[in-house]
């Protein structure tokens, strides 16, 4: 408990934000089986609101599973298993009365390949609201600017809003994918890789977007890249094989971290 | 612990129906799901009637004799089909000694030799369309090379129209083959100073043998089930042929013969005929099947 | 000097051989593409006297009278097309159902497993024996059912009375089931091939699982389960033993689906065995148009599944 204690007196002074929740979103005790295989170990993590949290650890750790058990997308594979708990500003999202379709509009997430639907620019950033029931041209056109412009993707599409979103450039397809998640109003954004597959510049305006969508979501940003949790992750947590190593401010994990397992990683020694 | 009341409402503060709606739409989704299972699992129902129909007809007729004796005449009793499934063995047969060699080295010369000369592009559109030819024009077909001239119905014609039939089968599969070879084979062995026939009957050939098989296996059951293309080239024969130029009896035939006639012993002999027939097309794609799963 | 000719005379073996066996492939692919034209071209040629007589009023002539040297094919072209549509009709939401069952995981896969056997099986089941089951099992059936709509429907013309158990009717339900597997294994192709992450996507987003299915997965797939539907349309039109053994053969025109018909492969198959002269030259005229039929709706298929291959390379 300390660190968590620490993290809270560090957070209050620098930031002008409105006060933080840090159990935004937390997992407790939290195992995870594929079949027989565990691939997560009695994970304990609480991710503050309004940060940027990022993932990192050698290739097969479990961060995407983690990840993707927070939005309940796992369960989508045959035969796996979770046990211990996952919630969200406190309350379980295993909860019986949570609907795993609400569950996942409040979560957003990014994958790591851009995967527009074969639809327009328009209808894909729409698609979450159509779905839940919103037909209403003036609310669905207000949505897709605000949301086009959240992706920082207004101006580059918004004389082509109803042609094929697969003409898009990979960067652009992101940020699209980026824009149709946060039209959903969720509160947290999950995203797993999602510059593995873009340029340096596409990255580059990826990584400014993701600093300006913290201040109105949380996120949390699986990645490979050290430089990249340094630009631009408040916290970092480190994974390897399926146990949580360490949590901490991402300064304080590349400058001086606690675990000898972190050090090796960040510093090159394997992964 | 009591901040879960006051928070779980944040769940979908945007709209405070949410919930609602969305256990509409869960609902929607159940019922959709169980329409689909429901229709699928209504397929079981016709290939459940037919396997006990064709057991609980089919059985009671089955016996060593069926096998070796004539087809019994209009109305009487006992017999059995022997020259049907000969004649059967024998047009497939021939259908296969026409069609493989065709097929095999038609797959060779559109994969090995030259994929993408205008030849191979028509032998690839050639063999699609054959596919979706009906089987009985096949028959047709034959009717008019071999039965005209001939002047007689013969297993030779059936023979050729069942060749037809397999052709594209034999061709695709075969081709399927040969792509599915590693071309790292065929470097090492030009590597090695081979040429590209030794490249092809050394290396490629046997590599691709079991998938060739299976096509092969494919192409007979078909082959064996269809009438349509033995009716008015085979016709039928209540005797044992001596040649390849008389008419001959086969199994698919028999079954469409004696299913119409108002004598119930041949209408129970039409169903012990489709009991073998359908056990013999079933272990032809079982055994296709396996040739293929070991191989992989 | 032994060595080197030893040396050459197997250079020349292996010269010689890859020419020959060259040329030996060559002549097999050319006995390919020319096995088609020879079909086409045989057939047109022994259709030409009832070509010559008949021309064109043949397709629209009902006149189908041996003894009397007319011949005329309208009803069972009718025939060979109303019944495959009627067969697609009801083949389509099944086989469609089925390929969704096979492409999701709502049961476990054991019993998917089943369900695949069970459509490879029906695959595999020759067409008489369809014919035979059909004349046992599904003629009373339908007879029943078909005597049901006719009391109540009876004032519309397709279900005008009286109900008979060989019937177009009949005979689409047979078909139907022939044809289930064609819908649902190309069907079943594209829908796998629908990349996972579009499905991802749309869960991520709040799908309920038939949202995604039919917002995005099915539109995805869309045009190879069209491909899908036409083929299995050309398959319906050419099948023959099951169909000649339930539909009647009846070269009557009517309105309804429950009255006995007739179709073009039905024709050639109780005919040729016993044709003379000018029957034979129309039965093969007949032929020419099934073949044709056949081909051009197996064309528009393969173009369909070809232009859709396209579409999902561009896809992912
Ligand atoms: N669908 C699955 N079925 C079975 N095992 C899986 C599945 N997905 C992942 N795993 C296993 O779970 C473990 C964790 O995988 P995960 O994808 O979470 O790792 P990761 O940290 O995201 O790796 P990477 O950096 O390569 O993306 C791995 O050992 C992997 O093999
Ligand atoms: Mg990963």
């Amino acid at each position: 408990m300390p660190i968590v204690d620490q993290q809270m007196t560090k957070q209050t002074s620098p930031n002008s934000n409105p006060p933080v929740r840090k159990d935004f979103l937390a997992a407790k005790d939290f195992n995870f089986f594929y079949g027989k295989k565990q691939a997560l170990y009695d994970i304990n993590i609480e991710i503050p609101e309004r940060q940027v949290t990022a993932f990192i650890g050698p290739s097969g750790c479990g961060k995407s599973t983690l990840l993707r058990n927070f939005n309940r997308m796992n369960e989508l594979i045959e035969g796996v298993r979770h046990e211990g708990d996952i919630r969200l500003l406190g309350k379980s999202i295993y909860d019986k009365s949570v609907e795993v379709i609400s569950l996942r509009r409040s979560i957003g997430m990014v994958f790591q390949k851009s995967n527009p639907f074969p639809k327009s620019i328009y209808e894909n950033v729409v698609y979450g609201l159509r779905i839940s029931g919103q037909s209403k041209k003036s609310t669905l056109d207000e949505a897709v600017e605000r949301s086009l412009r959240g992706a920082a993707l207004w101006e580059e599409v918004k004389d082509r809003l109803h042609e094929s979103a697969l003409g898009l450039s990979g960067g652009q397809m992101q940020r699209l994918c980026i824009a149709r998640a946060i039209a959903n109003r969720p509160k947290v954004l999950l995203m797993d890789e999602p510059c593995s597959a873009l340029d340096p510049i596409a990255t580059v305006k990826v990584e400014e977007l993701i600093r300006e969508l913290k201040k109105e979501f949380t996120i949390v940003i699986v990645t490979h890249n050290m430089q990249q949790a340094t630009r631009c992750s408040d916290e970092t947590a480190f994974f390897y094989l399926g146990k949580l190593i360490e949590f901490d401010r991402t300064q304080k994990i590349f400058s001086n971290p606690s675990e000898k397992q972190t050090e090796d990683y960040i510093t090159g020694r394997f992964g | 612990m009591d901040n879960i009341g006051t928070h779980s409402l944040d769940f979908f503060e945007l709209d405070h129906n949410e919930n609602t709606k969305a256990m509409g739409r869960s609902l929607t989704n159940r019922i959709l799901t169980g329409i689909c299972v429901t229709l699928s699992l209504l397929t079981m129902i016709p290939l459940i009637s037919i396997i006990v129909l064709l057991l609980k007809n089919g059985l009671p007729l089955l016996s060593a004799s069926i096998f070796t004796e004539l087809p019994p005449a209009a109305g009487m009793t006992g017999g059995g089909f022997g020259n049907a499934i000969i004649g059967t063995l024998v047009m497939v047969g021939l259908g296969l000694a026409i069609s493989t060699p065709v097929g095999i080295l038609s797959a060779i010369f559109i994969n090995e030799y030259s994929q993408t000369s205008r030849l191979s592009r028509a032998v690839r559109f050639v063999a699609k369309l054959l596919t979706g030819i009906p089987s009985i024009i096949c028959g047709v077909f034959a009717f008019a090379i071999v039965v005209l001239p001939n002047q007689t119905f013969s297993a030779f014609a059936g023979g050729v129209a069942l060749s037809v039939l397999m052709l594209p089968t034999i061709l695709l599969t075969a081709e399927q083959a040969l792509m599915g070879v590693q071309n790292a084979y065929r470097e090492a062995s030009y590597g090695l100073g081979a040429t590209r026939f030794q490249t092809i009957v050394r290396v490629v050939l046997p590599d691709a043998l079991p998938a060739m098989m299976t096509g092969i296996m494919l192409a007979v059951a078909r082959a064996a089930g269809e009438t349509a293309p033995l009716i008015f080239t085979a016709l039928f024969s209540q005797y044992w042929a001596s040649s390849l130029n008389e008419p001959t009896a086969s199994l698919a035939v028999l079954i469409y013969n004696f299913s119409t006639v108002p004598f119930p012993h041949q209408v129970s002999m039409a169903w012990t005929a489709s009991l073998v027939l359908v056990a013999f097309v079933t272990i032809a794609n079982v055994a296709a099947q396996t040739i293929f799963a070991r191989k992989n | 000097m032994s060595a080197p000719t030893s040396q050459s005379n197997s250079l020349a073996h292996y010269k010689s051989g890859p020419d020959f066996f060259r040329l030996l492939c060559w002549l097999a692919s050319a006995v390919t593409v020319l096995t088609l034209g020879w079909i086409i071209f045989k057939i047109v040629e022994s259709a030409w006297p009832a070509i010559h007589k008949f021309g064109w009023d043949f397709l629209t002539s009902s006149a189908w009278l041996p003894n009397r040297e007319r011949f005329g094919v309208f009803p069972f072209i009718v025939g060979t097309v109303v019944s495959s549509f009627v067969a697609i009709l009801m083949a389509f939401p099944l086989g469609l159902a089925i390929a969704i069952f096979l492409s999701e995981n709502f049961l476990p896969a054991p019993v998917r497993q089943v369900i695949r056997f069970v459509v490879e099986m029906l695959a595999a089941i020759p067409s008489v024996v369809y014919g035979l089951w059909g004349i046992f099992v599904v003629i009373p059936l339908s007879k029943s059912f078909a005597d049901w709509m006719v009391s109540v429907f009876g004032g519309v013309p397709i279900f005008a009375g009286p109900a008979y158990g060989n019937s177009l009717f009949t005979a689409s339900i047979v078909l139907a089931i022939m044809i289930l597997p064609t819908i649902t294994a190309i069907s079943r192709n594209s829908l796998s091939s629908v990349p996972k992450t579009l499905r991802e996507g749309a869960y991520a987003l709040g799908s309920t699982r038939w949202e995604a299915i039919l917002g995005v997965i099915l539109p995805s797939a869309a045009p190879g389960i069209v491909a899908a539907t036409i083929l299995a349309l050309g398959r319906a039109m050419g099948e023959t033993m099951a169909v000649a053994m339930l539909i009647g053969n009846s070269s009557r025109l009517s309105w309804s689906i429950f009255s006995p018909a007739g179709t073009l492969a039905g024709l050639l198959a109780n005919q040729f065995g016993e044709a003379q002269e000018l029957q034979v030259n129309s039965l093969m005229y007949a032929a020419l148009i099934l073949i044709i039929i056949t081909l051009f709706v197996n064309m528009i298929g393969e173009a369909v599944l070809r232009y859709t291959q396209h579409q999902t390379a561009g896809i992912r």
